[in-house]
């Protein structure tokens, strides 16, 4: 198990990254990425079982789906930094013959990738066809999965949330990133989404709240109290509240950086207040 | 000319059924979805054999593309099943990126394809499907004649790492095929000799061309018929092979000639041999209710609009 510390310099780190590789091409999706650092830091330092290596089926590790595939960044330096690919290849971020898209793919080979995603809300049908196989091949190990709150608003999700809590899928963790913002502005402005934790129970489904999923410890204590749930005869929610941009402070309290690259002048900011921890790529 | 029995006419979505009777015995990583359609699938064999290996979706198509995606995560080969205007149109986007871009292996298993669905009406009735998944890069695109053929093609994807889309239909047809006849994916069949024309067929159509083929012997016009159960990839060189003998062509099939197997046909002559075509296919419309004769009939799917079409084609060789 790392020791705290380490995974907060972790953090940090990953929080360089991100802002230097959306700078780096003007492009890409600081916001979201910067609010669920914590939590895939956490996921794949601490919480989940992982084999050395990648290879495709992962029989006999957990599995981490990305539905929101916009939030790419954070995706990268996490898995590019715990050894999956090399840490060098952020550089090559949405830039022409990458293996790093804008969105996540399988489709160039990238390690630690599983399925693409980027048109939103398909990402719960496949983590639970996942878990699934997962109990054909009698392989204890869980499924996790992310959703951005607005991705909430296509339909298919509800297919699978209903197909999970009916068929028991109880491997299965998905946790949904709800920091209340989307492209148009608040969740609750462009398509109220009311109380999510009524809606997951009314479907079935045990359900745990993450009131700041920007708290290191409280994402691995939720995620902890996640996996002693599963195998009970329902698939588990994690509903993490986050603050979109976490960690740079003009990046905070709107929605404003969901897709936007900074300049010079606010990178340098956004470098100022999460200084090098584990040596930039 | 080289004749063709009918051994008794049989549903090609039988044939899909016994086909997945068949891989449910013999191949433990097949496994099935439904979206509640399993009798009009004819799957019922295989889920009491296998219960464990079936996966009932209710009416949620999108999200069974996702399981089934989800499925070859773990090394399963998960075969979807539901009508094909629910195969395709209604979840393109879930296969274009959780199945095709994500290269995985599903099989993509769609009955009561084109008009032949008959009364249940346009809404059902998809002519399109062919061109929507042919489009996807990486997707193999299949479109069997019979029973026998269907059969044969379904325990043949299973061999075939990639996705694939298995079309077939609800009408009783004739079945011609041998029952031991190879399936080779992307392998057109030659059923017939000639030398005035190419008839390539697909799917329902196959029968027809044959019935026209004969009937034109009568008639002293001499056609090659191909069946080409196998859309993309296409056999170009057993096309041009025949084309190069004939000097024309007529494309048959149940679906819109927008975007079908007339129109790679036609692009495979343009770039290396042209010659003159004529496109035996609804015209871009929708279908509407009635029995599959009658609609095969209206809208020039059967053996009188492929002879019809023969004798206009001969006419502009050169």
């Amino acid at each position: 198990m790392p020791k705290s510390q380490d995974l907060q310099d972790l953090i940090v780190q990953v929080r360089r990254d991100i802002v230097r590789m959306v700078h780096n091409v003007n492009s890409g999706h600081p916001g979201g990425s910067l609010g669920c650092t914590e939590f895939l830091v956490a996921l794949y330092n601490e919480v989940m079982e992982l084999k050395d290596g990648f290879d495709m089926d992962g029989i006999g590790e957990d599995l981490f789906f990305l539905s929101n595939g916009h939030i790419s960044p954070v995706y990268y330096s996490v898995l590019a930094r715990r050894g999956y690919f090399p840490i060098e290849e952020l550089n090559t971020f949405r830039l022409i013959d990458s293996r790093l898209q804008g969105h996540p793919t399988t489709h160039e080979g990238l390690p630690g990738v599983r399925i693409a995603s980027g048109s939103l809300g398909q990402g719960m049908s496949v983590a639970v066809g996942a878990a699934q196989a997962k109990k054909l091949n009698k392989d204890p190990h869980l499924v996790f999965s992310l959703h951005g709150d607005g991705e909430l608003q296509e339909g298919q999700n509800w297919e699978a949330i209903m197909y999970a809590a009916g068929k028991k899928v109880d491997n299965l963790i998905a946790t949904i990133d709800r920091n209340g913002q989307q492209i148009d502005g608040p969740t609750e402005e462009v398509m109220p989404m009311g109380d999510l934790k009524a809606k997951f129970l009314a479907f079935g489904w045990d359900v745990l709240e993450l009131e700041d999923g920007n708290d290191l410890q409280a994402v691995i204590d939720t995620l902890h109290e996640a996996k002693n749930r599963t195998g009970k005869g329902k698939p588990v929610c994690i509903i993490m509240h986050t603050e979109m941009g976490h960690g740079v402070d003009f990046m905070m309290g709107t929605h404003a950086w969901h897709g936007k690259a900074p300049n010079d002048e606010q990178l340098a900011t956004a470098l100022a207040q999460n200084p090098e921890t584990l040596g930039d790529y | 000319m080289k004749k063709y029995t009918n051994q008794g006419s049989k549903d090609t979505r039988s044939g899909f059924g016994a086909g997945m009777t068949e891989l449910g015995r013999t191949n433990p990583k097949v496994v099935a979805l439904c979206a509640d359609l399993v009798g009009s699938l004819k799957i019922d064999t295989f889920i009491k054999e296998n219960p464990e290996r079936f996966f009932q979706v209710g009416i949620a198509e999108a999200n069974m593309m996702g399981i089934a995606a989800g499925l070859t995560i773990g090394g399963y080969i998960p075969y979807t099943t539901t009508f094909a205007n629910f195969s395709t149109g209604r979840v393109y986007d879930q296969i274009r990126q959780s199945i095709a871009y994500s290269d995985k292996n599903v099989k993509i298993c769609a009955s009561h394809a084109g008009l032949t669905l008959g009364e249940d009406g346009a809404t059902h009735q998809i002519l399109e499907d062919l061109g929507l998944m042919k489009m996807l890069p990486g997707m193999t695109v299949i479109n069997p004649c019979d029973f026998n053929q269907t059969k044969a093609a379904t325990i043949a994807i299973a061999e075939h790492e990639g996705p694939v889309y298995l079309r077939f239909g609800r009408p009783v047809v004739p079945n011609f095929t041998p029952e031991d006849q190879e399936f080779t994916i992307g392998k057109a069949v030659h059923l017939t000799e000639g030398s005035d024309v190419t008839i390539v067929a697909t799917g329902h159509l196959v029968w027809q061309a044959l019935l026209a083929a004969e009937n034109l012997e009568k008639e002293g016009i001499l056609a090659e018929v191909i069946n080409i159960h196998t859309i993309k990839p296409l056999d170009t060189e057993a096309i041009l092979k025949s084309v190069k003998k004939t000097g024309c062509v007529v494309t048959a099939e149940e679906h819109n000639y927008l975007g079908g197997l007339g129109e790679s046909v036609a692009r495979t002559l343009t770039t290396e041999y042209p010659a003159p075509q004529a496109f035996v296919a609804t015209k871009d419309t929708f279908g509407e209710s009635g029995t599959p004769e009658q609609l095969m009939e209206k809208y020039g799917l059967n053996n009188k609009a492929i002879e019809q079409a023969v004798k206009e084609v001969i006419k502009k060789k050169a």
